[in-house]
């Protein structure tokens, strides 16, 4: 836990410094939801189904860069060797990878909110905490498989590339049930009623976690 | 000791090690020379658990440092011509997180003091990102060194260093020395560490071209050209 604790300080207190990742993130997140905004002309008829799937897609374009640049900090210098070569288990440096940019990307989502509450005109008596809870679910799958693939693409020449081509693909289930439930909760639907999508993210944020756990040590060493 | 058995790693059809066999015994500063792509890099990286072998064994006191690399870890620090360290962390944020990764004792008294070994603590709260590449070596060496490791393995350790960087270096690789330390040492600068040396093994084309204790500079330098220009 203390492995976990001091990667993620470090990537905190690294990032703090910077902000490169913190303001790229935000403002691709500003910039995707004004020109969906723009070009959509959205009765309310069509609202309750298209914004959704502009909010997630928002989260898994920003998150992707958030990702990208996640790593790219590791691979400054070198430090991600500094790392490997202490005497720490490789699924601690995958867990410490992961909360910081689970915590980043929960950052970057909670701010986008409620620009995403105004500027599409729902009003803020919507079912937040419910739409939190599946926010919170769809980000552990996005930061679990982003941090294994951001590894895999680590070593590349072409990782800002690659990481995309690898993770889009993969997030699909994650992205489909996340904005359905977000569509059914914005139409005043209950949790319950969607509780077969609900388990699907579940279930993809346990298998995920776990093979970044159990993979990360073969991904990230050097070949 | 260190014994390197059968050592091979290839990289598609390209064979950066072919088969090395060598033995390191504890105190030990070993020189390794050879002219670039002679797969000296390689070679440090494998000993220092970075990197996995395509074939052969590293033991270290019998124990396999594959099988067992937790421990081999902690026993071990390198130093590449990449400092390893995270450029948005001062000297000693950078220190103190490392310390923690080992498990050391107070790791921010430990961080200051060696600091100070190396005359970074007048600057150890500055971002690594502004210090000179001398400076970032300095810091990179006591990463290596902030467990106290019994061997240590150094890559290039002297490469875009000045003569003061180069100099602090030197005089901390002979406190190491006189310490008992085994050292592991690739470099270009042959006149600068010849001296500091038990033996020197020559890699060329991933094989090793020999191993001697005569560290005579002209004797090397010599034979050093002899076999390199006949494997051009």
């Amino acid at each position: 836990m203390k492995t976990i604790i001091s990667i993620v300080r470090k990537d905190f207190i690294s990032e703090f410094r910077s902000r490169d990742m913190f303001i790229s993130m935000f403002t691709f997140s500003l910039i995707i939801i004004f020109v969906f905004n723009l070009v959509l002309d959205l009765t309310s008829n069509i609202k309750n189904i298209v914004s959704p799937a502009v909010l997630w897609i928002t989260f898994l374009f920003s998150g992707s860069i958030g990702l990208s640049r996640s790593y790219s900090l590791e691979k400054e210098s070198e430090a991600i060797k500094g790392l490997l070569l202490a005497p720490v288990d490789r699924s601690l440096i995958y867990m410490g990878k992961f909360f910081s940019n689970l915590i980043f990307l929960l950052i970057i989502e909670i701010i986008t909110i409620p620009i995403f509450i105004i500027l599409f005109n729902y009003d803020f008596s919507i079912k937040i905490i419910e739409i939190m809870l599946v926010i919170f679910l769809g980000t552990i799958g996005f930061s679990s498989v982003g941090t294994l693939f951001s590894a895999i693409s680590l070593n590349t020449r072409l990782r800002e590339v690659l990481l995309p081509i690898l993770y889009f693909p993969i997030i699909i289930p994650v992205l489909l049930n996340a904005v359905r439930i977000t569509r059914s909760l914005l139409s005043g639907e209950s949790l319950s009623s969607n509780s077969s999508s609900l388990q699907v993210l579940i279930a993809f944020d346990i298998i995920f976690l776990s093979a970044g756990i159990l993979l990360y040590e073969y991904v990230i060493e050097e070949s | 000791m260190i014994s390197v058995n059968n050592l091979q790693k290839t990289y598609g059809v390209i064979s950066a090690l072919k088969g090395l066999h060598f033995e390191i015994s504890k105190g030990e500063f070993v020189l390794i020379f050879g002219p670039n792509g002679a797969g000296k890099s390689t070679l440090l990286k494998i000993l220092s658990t970075i990197l996995a072998p395509t074939e052969g064994e590293v033991y270290i006191d019998d124990i396999n440092i594959y099988k067992n690399s937790h421990e081999i870890r902690s026993r071990i620090g390198f130093v590449s011509h990449e400092p390893f360290l995270y450029e948005n962390l001062s000297a000693l944020e950078n220190l103190v997180f490392f310390a923690g990764l080992y498990n050391v004792d107070n790791p921010l008294n430990k961080a200051k003091e060696i600091l100070e070994t190396l005359q970074l603590d007048a600057r150890e709260n500055e971002l690594v990102r502004n210090y000179s590449r001398g400076m970032k070596q300095r810091v990179a060496l006591a990463r290596a060194l902030i467990h106290e490791p019994d061997i240590l393995y150094l890559d290039e350790p002297f490469s875009g260093l000045d003569l003061l960087g180069t100099s602090i270096i030197t005089n901390i690789l002979k406190n190491l020395k006189a310490q008992g330390k085994t050292i592991l040492m690739s470099t270009h600068s042959f006149d600068d560490c010849a001296d500091l040396a038990h033996r020197i093994l020559l890699l060329i084309n991933g094989e090793i071209a020999f191993m001697t204790s005569d560290v005579n500079k002209d004797h090397f330098k010599q034979k050093y050209l002899e076999l390199v220009s006949i494997n051009n």
